[in-house]
Parts: structure tokens; sequence; C-alpha cells
């Protein structure tokens, strides 16, 4: 009874924030996993049993199999990009560079950049016109002599035209990667390489065999929250070009199926296997920070 | 928390390992920090090449705009692509407003509750609800729509703001709690046991020990949640109707056709952006924070 006195504030505190979470999370959740066994079209909800139809129904939906593997292309293009770059803008800020401050404050500017406004702005400069009305990147290549360079960009008719997206997308979050390698090699202790160093080791090698394994958990992370951004992604898509087919993902196929459609079973389908496909990423992650936090 | 703002220590060797190793000051040095300073300032291209085109191109005289010069300066300022789409952007502005002032102020005040409890003042369970509630962070929110919209629908807050408020409180709440959590766990127990044995109770524990001590995490939370309100389209696609659109359903209704011109399309796209980029630009030390906290580095 007194051990309940202790805790029990705590727990009614906390108890309407659970229970609108327990809700709007899982219980929406699980509402949406229902109606993806159901037929409902239209308006009005119904709430039969039809199996695993609308599941089988996308295995041999073309759109829904082209979407998955715009969403691969996006996702190996854009998550591999951000890395590197993410990394690379690290390295170089990492041993502080003069105006450090400045160079992290624009590369981390875009995140402060809706995906709608990031998306508007790069639909212009990812114009894929010709001759005079050449606009964009392609203007500037143009203009610089390096029309060589010109691309349609996601208009080209593709199954990678999905990978000039990972353009605006990289723009858009290789600070954020950046931010998490800086913090990530700035936690290597100094002692560390100052005794690789003693020993001998020149830069690349103290790189190698002392940051680098250091790094894992940062190389971790940044893959787990690109790759589930990168299945997530629907505003940029939406507003650069939504209705281009050769950028569809099973994201906007949700959206349009759903809203435009009216095939709230379709839809429902579409989301639990993009919630399944986040899952399967974000689960083990969560998994490890929550161990991980419990063992320091 | 690690908050990677504090400016790194120089390269410093020290005078010893630096004449032992030759290595460090190599004859290749010089190359290597010009070599440097290149890249960077490749990428400061690449990351400012689209600000240029948006900025320049807002500013501009209509008449001078068109897109075979989109990459030139303008003879002179102009603020009539402003003046033009102001009015239709007008009214998704202050519904933004009204709509991410309050969506992180509540998200944020019951963060700190959970974050405090999750931390201090736990109960049996706290540790398998933590993970559950970190989950809700990450769902693709596609997959709790329909269910969202059926019951805003049935409860009447579906159209205005109230409803679309709700949600991003709601949805909020998980990055909030993180937030706190791990601002929490970084004051020591002994300050929470001694309040006790002064016989507090857990709310003056929260009110007069906890609290004070929290505003950069409240700065932390809020902007997170201020601009992700802000900058939300999905839910206030679903949830308002025209007389409620957030910004940037209005940025993308006017900005999104072809046939809208490009200034036009630039300058609403800049008017949108004013807030978050002001916010980021004075608080980027919280809004840097916020980011390690979403990726759960606490």
């Amino acid at each position: 009874m007194r051990r309940i006195r202790r805790w029990g504030p705590g727990l009614l505190l906390v108890t309407p924030s659970l229970l609108a979470l327990a809700v709007f999370v899982y219980g929406f959740l699980g509402w949406n996993v229902r109606v993806s066994f159901t037929s409902w079209r239209g308006l009005t909800p119904t709430y039969d049993n039809v199996g695993f139809r609308n599941y089988r129904a996308l295995a041999d939906d073309e759109r829904f199999n082209l979407d998955v593997k715009h969403v691969l292309v996006f996702t190996a293009v854009f998550v591999a990009g951000s890395l590197v770059l993410g990394f690379l803008m690290a390295l170089l800020l990492e041993r502080g560079v003069r105006g450090e401050t400045v160079f992290r404050t624009i590369f981390l500017l875009p995140m402060a950049i809706s995906f709608i406004a990031t998306a508007i702005i790069w639909r212009w400069l990812l114009d894929n016109g010709g001759g005079e009305q050449t606009a964009g990147l392609n203007r500037l290549f143009a203009d610089f002599g390096l029309g060589f360079l010109r691309s349609d960009w996601h208009k080209s008719d593709s199954t990678w035209a999905i990978a000039a997206i990972a353009l605006p997308a990289g723009w858009a979050l290789s600070g954020y990667i950046m931010a998490l390698f800086l913090a990530g090699l700035r936690g290597v202790p100094d002692e560390l390489r100052e005794a690789a160093r003693v020993d001998g080791a020149n830069e690349p090698r103290v790189f190698w065999h002392v940051v680098r394994p250091m790094l894992l958990p940062v190389v971790m992370s940044a893959v787990v929250i690109l790759a589930h951004i990168s299945l997530k992604t629907f505003d940029l898509l939406y507003a650069i070009d939504g209705k281009n087919i050769n950028i569809d993902v099973p994201a906007l196929y949700m959206w349009f199926t759903t809203f435009d459609g009216g095939f709230y079973a379709r839809g429902a389908t579409i989301a639990t296997l993009l919630l399944l496909g986040v899952a399967l990423v974000i689960v083990p992650y969560i998994w490890y920070s929550v161990r991980s936090e419990r063992r320091r | 928390m690690s908050a990677p703002t504090t400016t790194a220590p120089p390269v410093a060797s020290g005078p010893l390992s630096r004449a032992e190793n030759p290595r460090i000051r190599s004859r290749w040095t010089p190359w290597v920090t010009s070599g440097k300073y290149v890249a960077l300032f490749a990428l400061v291209v690449f990351f400012l090449l689209p600000v240029y085109a948006l900025v320049i191109t807002a500013l501009k005289d209509p008449s001078e705009v068109s897109v075979a010069r989109m990459w030139q300066l303008p003879s002179s300022l102009s603020f009539d692509s402003f003046a033009a789409v102001w009015p239709k952007l007008q009214d998704g502005f202050v519904n933004s407003v009204l709509l991410a002032v309050p969506a992180s102020v509540v998200s944020a005040a019951l963060g700190a509750m959970n974050g405090f409890v999750l931390s201090k003042w736990r109960f049996p369970g706290a540790d398998f609800v933590f993970p559950l509630i970190l989950f809700g962070m990450f769902i693709p929110y596609q997959a709790v729509l329909i269910p969202m919209v059926q019951t805003m629908t049935n409860l009447g807050l579906r159209g205005g703001l109230d409803g679309l408020i709700l949600v991003h409180i709601i949805y909020g709440l998980p990055i909030t709690t993180l937030i706190f959590r791990s601002y929490f766990a970084g004051i020591s127990d002994e300050i929470i046991e001694a309040a006790q044995v002064d016989g507090a109770g857990m709310l003056r524990t929260f009110f007069f020990v906890a609290l004070p001590v929290a505003p950069p995490a409240f700065a932390v939370a809020m902007i997170w949640q201020f601009t992700s309100a802000w900058n939300d389209f999905l839910f206030g696609a679903v949830l308002t109707n025209r007389d409620f659109w957030p910004i940037t359903i209005a940025l993308n209704n006017i900005a999104g056709g072809q046939a809208v011109p490009f200034n036009e399309a630039m300058a609403s796209a800049l008017l949108a952006c004013v807030p978050t980029v002001a916010v980021y630009v004075i608080l980027g030390r919280f809004f840097m924070r916020g980011l390690m906290a979403g990726a759960l580095k606490g």
C-alpha cells in the first residue's frame, strides 16, 4: 500500500498521455490493420472480412509492384548519398575549421524548411525543359559550358527517375547526418587517438583502428533514420510531381487510392505494409537503444 | 546530452608529439588544409544554390523574371512578388501560427510531466512503457490516417483547427517525452530525494525542483514541435477544410501548379519558411539538440 502511494501519483500524471497514445498510435494502427481485411470502398465504412484478399491483390497490382521498386531505388540512392555526404561534411568540420559555426548552420539550414517548400524550390531546379526554356540546374550547366550534364531528372522515363529526388531529399537531410557524425567523432576521447599516435600510427591508421570502430553505432543510427524517412517520404514527392507515375511510391499510392479513389481497404493494406517495412528497421533500433541505455 | 555545439578544441597535439611525430606536420599539411576549404566551399555552393535561386527570384521585378535568366542577379530589388502572393498566403500563415503555438506549448508541457515521471518518479513497468511510447515517433502516419479521419469526423473535430492541434499534440508526445526524460535523467537523484525528505510530494518536486532547471529542455521540445507542426502537410490535408488550411497546403496550392509564375512560387515558398528559419538561426543550438534526441541520442 505504501509503495502504491510512492509511485501512484506518477502513474496518474502520465495516464492521460499514455491513454492518448494507446488510442492514437496502437488503437489506430490496429484499426487500420482491421480495415485492410475488409472490402471497404466508398465513403461508408464496411467491416466485413475478406481475409488476405487485399494483400493478394496488391501482389498482382502492377502499380504497387512498380512503387515498391521505386521506393527501393530511392532508399538505396538517398541513404547511401546522404550517408557519404553527411560523413564527409562531419570529417571536414571535425578538427575545427575557421568559421565552423557558419558552415554547420548552412548545412543544417534545409532541416528548418518544410518538404513542401523544398519541393517547390527543387521542382524548378530539376526542370527538364529544352532550348530557350531550359531552367534550373540544366540552365546552370549550360551557362557554365557543362551542357553534357543535362538530365531529365525525375521526368526521365526510367526506373531510376526517382533517384533524382535523392538530390532534394539529400539536400534536406544530409546536414542531419553530419550532425550525428560530428557528435560521434567528437565523442572519441582525444587520449585514445593520442595514444595511437604515440605508438606510431599515422592519421589514416588512427582513423581506421581507433575512430572507425567507435563510429559503428552512429552509422547504424544514421542508416535507420534515413531508411525509415525514405520509406515514409510523401510531401516531397507529392509537391514536386505527385502525379508522375515514375516517382510513384506506396505512400503516394495509399494517399491517392484512399482519398481520391475511395478504395479504403486497399489504402489500409498499403499503409499496413508500409508500417511493417518501417517496423522492420525501427523496432530493432529502439530495442537496441533502450538496452544500451540500461547497460550504461 | 552531448551538444556538439561547443567549439572543438584546436588540433592540440602539443609540442612533444609534434616533434616526435613528423607526420602530423608533414609537407602535405598546407595542401590538406586548402583541400579541406575547397571541399567545404563546394558544399556551401551545393547547399546555398537553391536558397540563392529562391531569394533572388523572389526579389526580382516580375517583368525581369524569366526562366532563361533565373540564375542572374536582379538589376533592382522589388517586393512586388511578395505583395502579389501575400493575400493568398495570409490565412494559411495565420492558421499555422494559431496551430503551431498551442501544439508546441501543450505537447512540451505534457512531455515535461511524462519525462519527469519516467526518469525520476518511476512506476513499475515504466521501462516497458517507454519503448512503446518511442515507437509512436517513427510510425508512418499513413497507417493511422483512415482511423484518424473517421474518429475526428465522428467527434466533430474535422474541418477546423482544434482537431489538427489535438493530433499534433498527441503525435508530438513521444519526442517531447524523450527530450524531457533524457534531460531530467541528468539531474542527480539526491536533489529529488532531498526534496522528498523535506516532505515534498510528487507535484511539489516536479514544480519546484525539476521545472526550474528545465527551460533548455522546453526550448528544445518546443522548437522541435513548432517546426514539425509548421511544416506538416499530411495531417492538415486530411483534417482541415479550406478556411483552416495551414500554410503548407496554401503554399502547395499556390505554388504547386505549373501555370503559376516562377517568382510568385518562390516568394510564397520564402514567406512560408520565415518563421522556422528564423527560429533555427536564432536558437540553432536547441534545434541541434532536438535533432540528436530525434535520433535517440540522448
